[in-house]
């Protein structure tokens, strides 16, 4: 059982990294500062959410699960936020950003 | 090579990876951005190192809070930086100083590789009277309980450093309210998160201050969780920053050292030294003081963001 | 070599890196950055010592990690007022030079 789930973790971890890597290359290859955004905000997101869903077999109590999809929750209320911020800055500042 | 030590490698890099973009970084906000990766990526290494109380505090107070300060001054330092970029100093000098940093570097990796072994330590002393303290993490017994007398001093260097801070206000502001956090351009999306995110933000800190006697935790990250929150309320435009000359602003302030300072007294005649707490008692004034503490840090760091006075004292 | 021993090395970089930044830059908000990163490499140092007196079912020698949470504190203060210091000396000079 214990090893099903270590491969679960493994997997769902792996496949979060792989989405944080594409958001990094987004980051790096799009031209402009919406389109970067959408790529990090996009891959971001789902990375973490994959990483959380792979780390809740290895918490030894169910606080600790719950305090994991807290800390998801909160980073995207964050994440959402900083998006719309930095979103609404660039759409000012003009088509040159 | 184990796997752990592949992942210290790796943390290693990234660590030294992220400093050389900071130092090499050719304007000032790519810089002040590496710094606070730089803090994020330290904490990680923190939790290598076996100190989640100290990558707490690095992660809040190092990554977190000196990076809002850095940007904040980065924004409104940006005319000078064009003008400072010419005085850039020539390659030879640039040369030599390299040169006198890698001698350094290379002293400290020496004493590092020559370092006593086995390692003296102060851990089984620090454990072995740990249940005389009440407290269970073996960090709060020494900021609070062997070392009080340095977190008292700390607190009053916090203040020192806001009184500072404050003297650089000109006379006719004395006693104002800072210039507003605010930003600019108000955003429906940031008062939004400065309405949600305080109270999960209090909550947590105040989590972290009370877990702190018996587990990772303390008042120095729960404090600048709940100033991080005071500040967000403030930069969503939801509050304005305080007068500095009222009453309770600097009741608040003085409220944690002065308590720790009546509890080091009163030691005197409770347990016959300075700071030193009566057996038995020790929990409950060691909780006390932190709960003093924990409101005075938490104002004392909001203040320190905010700054001097900028406006005159509303009559 | 362990992982601890490899961290007290990354130290030592920091510590040269951060000592060049502050010599070198001629911005002085830069050098403040760059002191920051010097604190950060010699608390690495005390990370390492502590971890290395690591006894008594504890991970790692409480006492310097004490030490390194107050010397966080202290250089975040220390970083506040020097930007006090820098806001309130550009404040100054604009006013000059509209005086002027």
């Amino acid at each position: 059982m214990s090893l099903i789930l270590d491969a679960f973790t493994v997997v769902a971890v792996s496949l979060g990294a792989v989405f944080f890597l594409a958001g990094a290359v987004g980051l790096l290859r799009f031209p402009d500062t919406l389109t970067r955004l959408h790529a990090l905000t996009k891959a971001d997101n789902v990375g973490l959410g994959l990483v959380v869903l792979g780390l809740l077999p290895q918490a030894e109590r169910p606080l600790a699960a719950v305090k994991l999809v807290v800390a998801w929750l909160l980073v995207q209320l964050a994440s959402g936020t900083v998006s719309q911020l930095i979103a609404r800055a660039a759409r000012r500042a003009g088509p040159s950003a | 090579m184990t796997f752990a030590l592949a992942v210290d490698c790796g943390l290693v890099v990234l660590v030294l990876g992220m400093a050389i973009w900071t130092i090499a970084a050719r304007t000032t906000f790519p810089a002040v951005a590496g710094f606070v990766a730089y803090g994020l990526l330290l904490t990680l290494v923190w939790m290598r190192l076996a100190a989640p109380d100290v990558a707490l505090t690095e992660a809040a107070i190092g990554g977190g809070l000196t990076g809002v300060l850095l940007l904040g001054a980065t924004s409104r330092l940006r005319a000078t930086a064009q003008s400072a970029a010419a005085e850039r100093p020539s390659a030879p000098f640039r040369l030599i100083v390299a040169g006198l940093c890698t001698l350094i570097s290379a002293a400290i990796a020496a004493v590092v590789l020559l370092l006593p072994d086995p390692a003296p330590t102060l851990a089984p002393e620090a454990g072995a009277k740990l249940s005389l303290t009440g407290v269970g993490n073996a960090v709060t017994a020494v900021l609070l309980a062997y070392r009080a007398l340095d977190t008292l001093l700390e607190s009053a260097v916090l203040l020192l450093a806001l009184v500072g801070v404050w003297s650089l206000a000109p006379d006719r502001f004395w006693g104002g309210a800072p210039r507003s956090l605010a930003l600019r351009y108000r955003d429906g999306s940031l008062s939004l998160l400065g309405q949600v995110l305080p109270p999960i933000g209090i909550v947590l800190g105040v989590y972290i201050v009370w877990v702190g006697a018996d587990a990772p935790g303390g008042k120095f990250q729960g404090a600048t969780i709940i100033a991080a929150m005071w500040v967000l309320t403030m930069m969503a435009g939801l509050q304005n920053p305080p007068e500095l000359g009222r009453a309770w602003v600097r009741l608040i302030l003085v409220a944690g050292a002065a308590f720790f300072l009546a509890a080091g007294i009163a030691g005197f005649w409770l347990a016959g030294a300075f700071l030193a707490y009566p057996p038995g008692f020790a929990k409950p004034l060691i909780v006390a003081i932190e709960a003093a503490l924990t409101l005075s840090v938490a104002a004392t760091l909001g203040l320190l963001v905010a700054g001097p006075s900028a406006r005159p004292v509303r009559t | 070599m362990s992982g601890t021993t490899l961290f007290g090395l990354c130290a030592a970089v920091l510590v040269g890196l951060g000592l060049y930044g502050v010599i070198v830059h001629p911005q002085v908000l830069r050098r403040v950055v760059a002191f920051n990163l010097l604190g950060a490499g010699a608390f690495l140092l005390f990370g390492v010592v502590a971890r290395r007196g690591a006894e008594a079912g504890m991970g790692g020698d409480p006492v310097p990690q004490a030490l390194v949470i107050t010397g966080i504190v202290v250089a975040f203060s220390a970083t506040a007022l020097a930007v006090g210091l820098l806001l309130r000396l550009r404040a100054v000079r604009a006013a000059e030079d509209a005086d002027r």
